[in-house]
């Protein structure tokens, strides 16, 4: 599936809740099935501070593909953390930094990227764009 | 005492519905909602009556410049100030307390010189300090709390030294709802002739606020937080001081007679105003402390009283919430963290449910750390909040427990 695919597929999914409620209860979910990153990628080195939640970003990249594992200490933000790294897991550099990333907007969950809420996502979703740029940059160097 | 359907009227928001649901507001530690006479009030500035205060030898800048200092006296009176020259508009508390730090600073501290706080203190009660120490090389002494969150006064007598110039504590605890024993915080300072801050942002909109009684050498607190509009706060100071003190803000209006050479300023309390001053929310806060006057200050405290009771009552009986700050002297804030469920989960449904709570560190890190918690939920209430709305909070709890259980 294309980055675009997996948005539009989570779109789909959240807009079978027209409730709140609901739409939550599927983050949640989300973010209790998100896989556990490797306990020592849980140190100050890979963490975002938000003043409401933390998340812990780890990047690996194999000349071809960066795979992202990550965590937070809040449910919820685990969860919007789960559908970011399902989008830009196991991706190119170039296809990072070329998404346009529609569908936080798209099923309502806006507020949670909001610069004032700062609970690590917005930075989360910088941090992503950061690392691809930075071994797009490398690999460039390389060749 | 007014009727709960007739005050609720008064606050058209409070009417609204968020997600469908109808509005409990809990976060009037944050910010409290404004009444119809308030909106009114500054309505009226813009519509009929607006131009530059002090300023203009015309007609408007007359009327909005009487308006103003009719505020002045307003917020005098409600304070039970001495004079009006000792009220000073500001931008809200955290503007006043850089204010003071600033000018305080300026005049009378020195190397070796210590500020004592408390550790129930907002971070705008810490900060300015803290820059005004490192500027002055001066140090920060801090009075302990203990588990209910209350300050150890006994704490507070051993810090008071000659290297005392300034106390700064709040009257109440933003984040735990701790009423502060500010008498005897005060009068021992006075005793080695050292002056208090009082920030006085979770107090003012509480109870009876008296300044010839209290003896605070300085009292400030936000418009907002009491049923104004934002942008405005207050800064009172005793006369003495606000002579003695500096201006730390210089500009328009705050100066007597500027040459290149020379500036000298402008007698008090216009010293401290530098700048064209936010008037409309300054006239509006006139209106919203006359509204509170009206409600009855006494019985805005009682029914907030009921309201601390029965939040507690209905919080201590639900199984795996922990409660901090248990002291028996309380404003309507209650903070809690409910086991095993990060308090921004907790925020994020509740709110999904219509129910507005802070959640986070409350911009009091050092509380959180006291406790070594990462935050909690905060409902903050006051009088226009209703035991049902509690309710409501309760159940909310109970469904937030079920989703992340």
């Amino acid at each position: 599936m294309t980055i675009n695919e997996v948005q539009d597929s989570i779109i789909e999914e959240f807009s079978l809740f027209d409730d709140w409620m609901d739409k939550y209860n599927l983050l949640i979910d989300l973010g209790k099935d998100l896989p556990v990153i490797d306990p020592k990628y849980k140190i100050k080195d890979f963490l975002i501070e938000g003043c409401q939640s933390k998340v812990w970003l780890h990047p690996e990249y194999d000349g071809n593909l960066i795979t992202f594992t990550a965590d937070s200490d809040a449910i919820i933000t685990r969860g919007i953390v789960a559908l970011l790294i399902s989008v830009w897991s196991k991706r190119t550099p170039d296809e990072i930094i070329g998404t346009d990333l529609y569908f936080i907007d798209k099923i309502g969950l806006r507020q949670n990227l909001s610069p004032t809420r700062s609970n690590g996502l917005l930075s989360m979703v910088r941090q992503m764009k950061l690392y691809a740029m930075a071994y797009n940059a490398k690999s460039k160097q390389q060749l | 005492m007014k009727a709960i359907s007739e005050i609720r009227a008064d606050f058209p928001i409070l009417s609204r519905q968020v997600y469908g649901k109808p509005l409990v507001y809990f976060d009037n530690g944050a910010t409290t909602q404004k009444p119809q006479c308030v909106l009114d009030a500054v309505d009226k500035v813009y519509r009929e009556y607006n131009g530059n205060i002090h300023r203009g030898v015309h007609y408007l800048s007359d009327m909005s410049s009487e308006a103003y200092e009719n505020a002045r006296e307003t917020v005098r009176a409600f304070l039970n100030a001495s004079r009006k020259e000792e009220i000073i508009f500001t931008s809200g508390t955290t503007g006043s307390i850089n204010g003071i730090a600033f000018s305080f600073g300026e005049q009378f501290i020195k190397s070796g010189d210590e500020i004592i706080l408390s550790r129930l203190e907002h971070h705008a009660n810490i900060v300015p300090w803290q820059m005004m120490c490192e500027r002055k090389g001066a140090a920060l002494r801090v009075i302990p709390i203990n588990n209910n969150g209350e300050i150890i006064l006994e704490e507070y007598y051993k810090l008071l030294s000659e290297k005392t110039k300034l106390v700064a504590v709040a009257q109440a605890s933003n984040a735990l709802g701790t009423i502060l024993p500010i008498k005897e915080i005060i009068s021992a300072a006075h005793n080695i002739n050292v002056p208090v801050l009082i920030d006085g942002a979770q107090g003012i909109q509480h109870g009876t606020v008296d300044m010839q009684e209290m003896d605070a050498d300085f009292y400030v607190f936000s418009g907002h937080k009491i049923y104004a509009p934002g942008g405005i706060g207050v800064l009172y100071g005793k006369e003495k001081w606000l002579a003695a003190l500096p201006p730390f803000q210089g500009g328009g209006d705050m100066v007597d007679k500027v040459t290149f050479e020379k500036t000298t300023y402008n007698e008090l309390p216009f010293k401290f105003e530098a700048g064209t001053m936010n008037y409309p929310a300054a006239i509006g806060l006139a209106r919203a402390l006359d509204y509170v006057e009206e409600t009855g200050r006494e019985d805005i405290a009682e029914r907030e009283k009921e309201l601390l009771s029965y939040i507690n009552e209905r919080m201590t009986a639900i199984k795996d919430v922990i409660i901090y700050g248990t002291s028996s002297k309380k404003i309507s804030t209650i903070s809690f963290h409910i086991k095993g469920v990060h308090q921004y989960d907790t925020g994020m449904i509740l709110d999904k449910m219509g129910i507005a709570v802070r959640t986070g560190t409350h911009c009091a890190q050092p509380v959180m750390d006291r406790f070594g918690i990462e935050g909690t939920v905060r409902a903050s209430l006051c009088f226009y909040n209703t035991k049902e709305e509690i309710d409501k909070l309760a159940e909310g709890i109970e469904v937030v427990k079920s989703m992340f259980a």
